[in-house]
């Protein structure tokens, strides 16, 4: 028998149907083909760059004069305020640092959690920045790194009437006044500080953890969190002995290899944002880059003891997030009253107390403290714990082992992200 | 007004006035078209055409951009990013292959054996994807979790080692590509197996076809058509994806799809994404002609 392959003709026959066509197919094609077209509308917003130019004089927005004209006209019923998930106290679905703002000056506030990452939040706001429209938010919080200082070299922030916050020239800490990128704090107020450094859960690593270098381990293969962000690229870059603030681009080039080096290992589990949190509690990672106050959350709160935060003996990240207007926003003069509502100490002690970050506010020390004397069992414990954190109110040791991100300029950022961002990519 | 555009074939006159509007029916089809023609002009053709210029364009999200034919934006992606396309590529093949796999069985026991409950098994394969994509990937990482329930009771009997991990792995993300497109891959195949003339079947075995005979001879290719639609269904979203890279991925699992969405919400590398997302529309639109041509028309039969 000699039969050659031929195709079975009943299989051919199913196969040119036309029941399902080839139009058909065609058709499908076309609903896919939409479908990514999705990503077309986003190119077609926001790529003029520096498009507007900003109006100058006396009806500059943020002027003497456009603030003296607002204030005239009072604040509006309503507050936009767009904040970060877990980052303001809670009572019961209640908030009750902003019904106490409610209750003093009669405007109801909208509280919403909608930034989990700076750049993603920045790139959603950015076309209406950009095109000189409202964004829906009176206040946003923004970390001090690239997103921010874009922002601020932008002119997408709006300039602060210096009157209108009287709690923030009486309490702040000077740590957050006249600050390194916002000279004369013109167009930010500081949220909370905090620092990223190293977490690792005790069940599971008996040995402390002091050093950049346990993030190589291999015994923590498959276990290791990293982030993937500036925090992870200035971290590495206090890994190779480099001053991230002062660091050249040749240092920019030993952290990359630093990175490369640990990821190659292949012990690295994932490059993480917000979500390391999850799988740090979830236990799929033992040991991970963290931002302090989730970590103290969780050891204070929901008693994950086993929880320990370390600042690496290398270094770690001291990063301030900032509460500031966007331009556009319809409510400024309410949304300053809100801002310098939190710098009351007993508004900053309330807040500090839930979310466990730093307070810009020295004198809620003293107020957490009389709050733990005053509280009993596990309510003072835990107010105590927090009243002697080195990571809510910092030492002086540990001040001097952090530092900020790295400002860079448009060049500088490209070069950077050209480095480091095929690292957590890929 | 009504206008009864065929009313020469009901047999009666158009009324006066009427009768030299023969512009009117030349130009219906168009008025027609036009509602469908305008919403494919806004939100396709102008949107695709704006990614397309912003592709040849220099400059940066900062400073601005400026269109100049820059066609060395391609090479330089596809030299960046090539990999990408090719993990895509690959994870979408498995995952259509594997989403096949799975839902054929499903579609041809609901289609033959389904009877009158027909449509309420197709709704309880169908009722888990009422709920939000994301939720669901979501719950496959608390699924996944190391010392979650699946795996922490398997690691606990000894069935596992104890450095077993599915989560943030290759595997973990075509596993999670291919259930959430399920649905895609299952109903055109349902479709086409629902539609088989169930005689066929038993002319066949009266031919003294075995059942696995009729299922090969008969069944198999009067399915196909099914198989080819959901293939494509299932390939085309798969190629694109980034949600399931992004939840349950790690190191090394990133798809074209995370490229185009870092490219443009993190990095706002807009000529880059745009770029990218040009080359991916087109590799799919020339693959979906390719794959209908052989696969789908008469010209091949012999």
């Amino acid at each position: 028998m000699t039969e050659s392959r031929k195709i079975d003709p009943s299989f051919l026959r199913g196969a040119t149907m036309r029941r399902m066509s080839r139009r058909d197919l065609f058709r499908y094609a076309g609903v896919g083909a939409g479908a990514l077209s999705l990503s077309s509308i986003l190119a077609a917003c926001g790529t003029g760059g520096e498009t507007t130019p900003p109006v100058t004089g006396a009806d500059a927005p943020g002027s003497t004069e456009w603030w003296a004209a607002r204030n005239a006209e009072g604040p509006g019923p309503n507050v936009n305020f767009t904040n970060w998930p877990q980052y303001i106290d809670r009572s019961n679905k209640t908030i009750p640092t902003l019904d106490a703002f409610t209750d003093a000056t009669e405007l109801e506030v909208t509280y919403r959690t909608d930034i989990s990452d700076n750049a993603l939040f920045y790139a959603q706001i950015r076309p209406a920045l950009e095109a000189g429209q409202e964004t829906g938010h009176d206040i946003i919080v923004i970390t001090s790194g690239k997103e921010l200082y874009e922002m601020l070299d932008l002119g997408y922030l709006l300039p602060l009437d210096p009157d209108l916050h009287p709690n923030f020239d009486a309490n702040a800490d000077p740590s957050v006044v006249n600050t390194s990128y916002d000279p004369g704090n013109a167009h930010t107020l500081a949220w909370q500080s905090g620092f990223t450094g190293i977490a690792y859960n005790t069940n599971y690593i008996d040995r402390p953890i002091t050093s950049m270098e346990d993030l190589k381990d291999p015994a923590f293969a498959g276990k290791i969190g990293m982030m993937g962000n500036d925090d992870a690229a200035t971290l590495a870059l206090l890994a190779v002995g480099a001053t991230p603030e002062t660091s050249t681009p040749e240092e920019w080039q030993q952290a990359a290899d630093w990175l490369n080096e640990q990821k190659d290992s292949g012990v690295v589990r994932k490059y993480f944002v917000q979500d390391y949190l999850t799988a740090f509690e979830n236990e799929d990672v033992w040991i991970t880059l963290a931002w302090s106050g989730d970590i103290l959350i969780d050891r204070l709160y929901f008693g994950r003891t086993e929880f320990e935060f370390v600042i690496p003996d290398e270094g770690g990240v001291l990063w301030t997030d900032n509460m500031c207007i966007p331009q556009g926003a319809t409510n400024p003069v309410g949304a300053m009253m809100l801002m310098d509502w939190y710098f009351q100490p007993d508004i900053a002690a309330a807040l500090t107390e839930y979310n466990n970050y730093v307070s810009p506010v020295p004198a809620a020390r003293d107020l957490v403290e009389a709050h733990a004397a005053a509280a009993t069992g596990a309510e003072a414990e835990l107010l105590n714990a927090v009243a002697t954190s080195p990571f809510v109110f910092p030492t002086p040791e540990i001040g001097e082992k952090v530092h900020s991100y790295r400002v860079l300029s448009v060049d500088e950022e490209q070069q950077w992200n050209d480095l480091f961002v095929p690292i957590w990519q890929g | 007004m009504e206008r009864p555009v065929r009313s020469d074939l009901a047999g009666v006159e158009p009324p006066e006035g009427r009768r030299g509007g023969g512009v009117g029916k030349r130009l219906a089809p168009y008025g027609l078209l036009a509602p469908a023609g305008v919403w494919q002009a806004l939100f396709f053709i102008v949107p695709m055409f704006a990614m397309f210029t912003l592709s040849l364009s220099t400059g940066s999200s900062r400073t601005g951009y400026n269109f100049d034919w820059a066609f060395a934006n391609y090479p330089e992606v596809i030299d960046r990013y090539g990999q990408f396309f090719l993990r895509s590529f690959r994870n979408a093949s498995i995952v259509t292959v594997l989403g096949l796999a799975l839902a054929y069985p499903a579609a041809y026991w609901i289609a033959f054996h389904g009877g009158r409950r027909k449509s309420t098994f197709l709704l309880l394969l169908l009722l888990p994807f009422f709920v939000s994509f994301v939720i669901r990937t979501l719950s496959w990482s608390f699924i996944l979790s190391d010392e979650g329930f699946v795996l922490g009771t398997l690691k606990d009997i000894g069935v596992l080692p104890d450095a077993f991990q599915i989560l943030n792995t290759t595997p973990a993300v075509i596993g999670g590509i291919t259930y959430n497109l399920l649905p895609f891959t299952t109903l055109p195949l349902f479709v086409a197996l629902d539609r088989i003339d169930k005689r066929l079947v038993e002319a066949a075995s009266d031919l003294y076809a075995s059942r696995r005979e009729a299922f090969r001879k008969v069944v198999f290719p009067l399915s196909l058509p099914g198989v080819f639609a959901g293939g494509l269904l299932t390939f085309i979203p798969a190629m694109g994806d980034y949600v399931n890279a992004d939840v349950l991925g790690g190191p090394g699992t990133h798809m074209i799809g995370n490229q185009i969405q870092q490219e443009f919400l993190l990095q706002r590398n807009y000529e880059r994404a745009s770029a990218l997302a040009f080359i991916l529309m087109l590799m799919m639109v020339v693959g979906a002609i390719v794959y209908a041509r052989v696969l789908g028309t008469e010209d091949i039969t012999t």
